[in-house]
């Protein structure tokens, strides 16, 4: 199991460089560093100044030595837009995001697996057909359809619900939320269903398929036989062993979640790390898309070593030697 | 095609079970319309909503035929340049089309040959090809995608095709990986080896028709999630240019006019694109069923 463990260390360190070595060339070849350093209008004295200054001058591994230096101290550079760190400006927008996602990870999965289990147990009741037809439609809707669709119901036909922004928010230390004001949770409601609507179905249709395979087992025929009361049978018994690759699933899936949220972002104007980088992408502001691509990597990544452990440790049936 | 072949395909079992199952049917034929209206576009639209000396900005914002102000030269209105919103939904149809045909073909290509030859090989090519796919996979095709078109500096349909199959190939190699591994141990592996044929020969004639149904499950799902895709890149602004029509870009547009109750410019594209997502799933599920029973969830 320490093996395994070191492994896939090494091997997520492995990934991290190679995507580390590509910003490293996207930043460095593609437009001209010096040109966005140095202003549209320097001359060619400046110019030669500025690649001296921030040594674009020096050959290429030294040069690639000292932004992997400087990225594993955090250091990626000044925006080149507003000028301010480029770590700390996407930072202080991820208690935005990490709000956003957490609320759509619980809502898609209570409801998800919920409604899974629900569907599972009359596979052809009236209700379980118009379920599955729903999560037929979270999987055909593309996000940011489904976004749009809920603003014009909720904000435009019925003005229930505030259509973009983040609302009220409460300063806590260095986290910004808007869980505690009521404007806060209003403004949180629409992009919370959004974003947690394509997995919401993809989680349902797993929890059915895997509860009708684990219904028919022997071991819930036992339990059923042995008189059991129908919430130790479905939720004890047959529900865990169908968490497991459920959960494994989602984990894994994580990538899929941030990519949603950029999107989710763009429609609420939601003031989160997505929102950002689209920006910084049609500002052409380099620093910024290369920190947000290694921060995502290292998210990605980290999650997925967690979910391979956390597997290996729930199910004894697999050891990793 | 002479008689004997057609008459081989009518009585396959596939076409027996296609007639037996309505939604696929339903599904085929919603596909096969879309397919027509897109390539033959520029004869049946009203107006060609890209030609500049076409449209008229005066045009602007017209509701529906049938509503008040509506008229019938644009059938499901304009938007707000003055192009009808049904002629911009047929070219809109032909970048959907084109961009999702052409990355599920050239993502097969490379997935079949680099699999293949993982599977085959193995050794160093294979763990390459794989950790490349995991690398890949755990980005998300969606999350890669948007960021390869931010950092490209040009711009049109063969980037956002190029984009997404960088994105999007990995599905097919895991897939083509994972059967060559279990056809390459069978008797006519071997015995093809055996009797002195060449590995190109073995991959290519032995274990590739073998290895291919489950690949057109995943191109038939995947053809929707990159239809979807393309029409997710243009509404964030970092797909097809804004020369180009497409469905994604119209709902973009028409989200600016939400609140002024012009509903048309969003939910006309909208269903269009959805039905055709839906028809390619109804199909697909079939597909599924039909060429891997072991797959069906």
């Amino acid at each position: 199991m320490a093996s395994y463990i070191v492994h896939r260390i090494i091997q997520g360190i492995m990934v991290l460089l190679a995507v580390s070595f590509i910003c490293f060339l996207l930043f460095r070849y593609t437009g001209d560093p010096v040109l966005m350093l140095a202003g549209k209008y320097a001359t060619q004295q400046e110019r030669e100044q500025v690649r001296i200054a921030y040594g674009l001058d020096r050959p290429f591994y030294v040069q690639y030595a000292s932004f992997l230096g400087n990225a594993l101290r955090g250091n990626f550079g000044k925006s080149y837009v507003s000028q301010v760190d480029a770590l700390d400006s996407i930072l202080e927008r991820f208690p935005a995001t990490f709000e956003l996602a957490l609320t759509a990870i619980i809502f898609s999965f209570t409801v998800g697996v919920g409604l899974g289990i629900l569907v599972s147990l009359k596979p052809n009741g009236a209700l379980s057909r118009i379920i599955m037809a729903g999560s037929l439609g979270g999987i055909s809707i593309p996000t940011f359809l489904m976004g749009i669709l809920w603003v014009m119901l909720f904000a435009v036909y019925l003005e229930w619900l505030p259509p973009f922004g983040r609302g009220d928010t409460v300063q806590i230390g260095p986290w910004r939320s808007g869980f505690f004001t009521l404007d806060g949770l209003k403004h949180l409601i629409m992009p919370a269903l959004t974003l947690s609507g394509y997995q919401l179905a993809v989680l349902l249709r797993l929890t059915r398929a895997g509860m009708r395979e684990v219904l028919s087992e022997e071991y819930i025929k036992t339990a059923w036989a042995k008189g059991l009361s129908p919430f130790k049978v479905i939720i004890k018994h047959a529900l865990r062993n169908v968490l497991i690759p459920v959960v494994t699933i989602a984990g894994l899936s994580f990538g899929e979640l941030i990519a949603f949220s950029i999107v989710t972002e763009s429609i609420f104007q939601w003031p989160g790390m997505g929102n950002l980088l689209l920006t910084s992408i049609f500002e052409t502001d380099q620093p910024i898309i290369v920190t947000y691509i290694m921060l995502a990597a290292f998210i990605i990544l980290f999650i997925n070593i967690m979910v391979d452990l956390l597997y290996a440790f729930l199910n004894p049936r697999i050891r990793y030697d | 095609m002479n008689v004997q072949v057609m008459k081989k395909i009518v009585e396959s079992k596939y076409v027996y079970s296609f007639l037996r199952d309505p939604s696929a049917i339903i599904g085929t034929t919603i596909m096969v319309i879309f397919i027509f209206a897109a390539l033959f576009a520029p004869v049946l639209s009203p107006m060609d909503p890209y030609d500049l000396e076409k449209i008229d900005l005066g045009n602007f914002l017209i509701p529906p035929a049938w509503m008040d102000g509506g008229s019938f030269q644009f059938p499901l209105g304009t938007d707000d340049q003055g192009r009808g919103i049904l002629s911009t939904i047929l070219y809109g149809l032909r970048t959907s089309l084109f961009v999702g045909f052409s990355v599920v073909v050239i993502s097969t290509i490379i997935g079949i040959v680099l699999g293949m030859l993982a599977g085959y090989y193995g050794g160093i090519l294979d763990s390459f090809v794989m950790r490349m796919a995991d690398t890949v996979f755990a980005f998300s095709t969606t999350l890669l995608a948007v960021l390869l078109l931010g950092v490209f500096e040009s711009r049109g349909l063969w980037t956002v095709v190029l984009a997404i199959c960088i994105a999007d190939w990995v599905k097919y190699a895991r897939t083509i990986r994972g059967s060559v591994l279990e056809i390459r141990d069978n008797a006519y592996v071997v015995a093809a080896k055996a009797s002195g044929a060449k590995d190109f020969r073995i991959l290519f004639r032995h274990i590739l028709p073998n290895a291919l149904p489950p690949i057109f499950v995943v191109l038939a799902v995947d053809l929707a999630v990159v239809i979807m895709l393309e029409a997710t890149l243009s509404f964030l602004g970092v797909g097809v240019p804004i020369t180009e029509p497409s469905l994604g870009m119209m709902i973009a547009i028409g989200k600016n006019y939400i609140y002024a109750g012009m509903w048309w410019m969003i939910l006309f594209p909208g269903a269009t694109l959805i039905l055709l997502v839906v028809a390619i799933n109804l199909f697909s599920d079939w597909l599924r069923d039909e060429l891997n029973p072991k797959l069906a969830r």
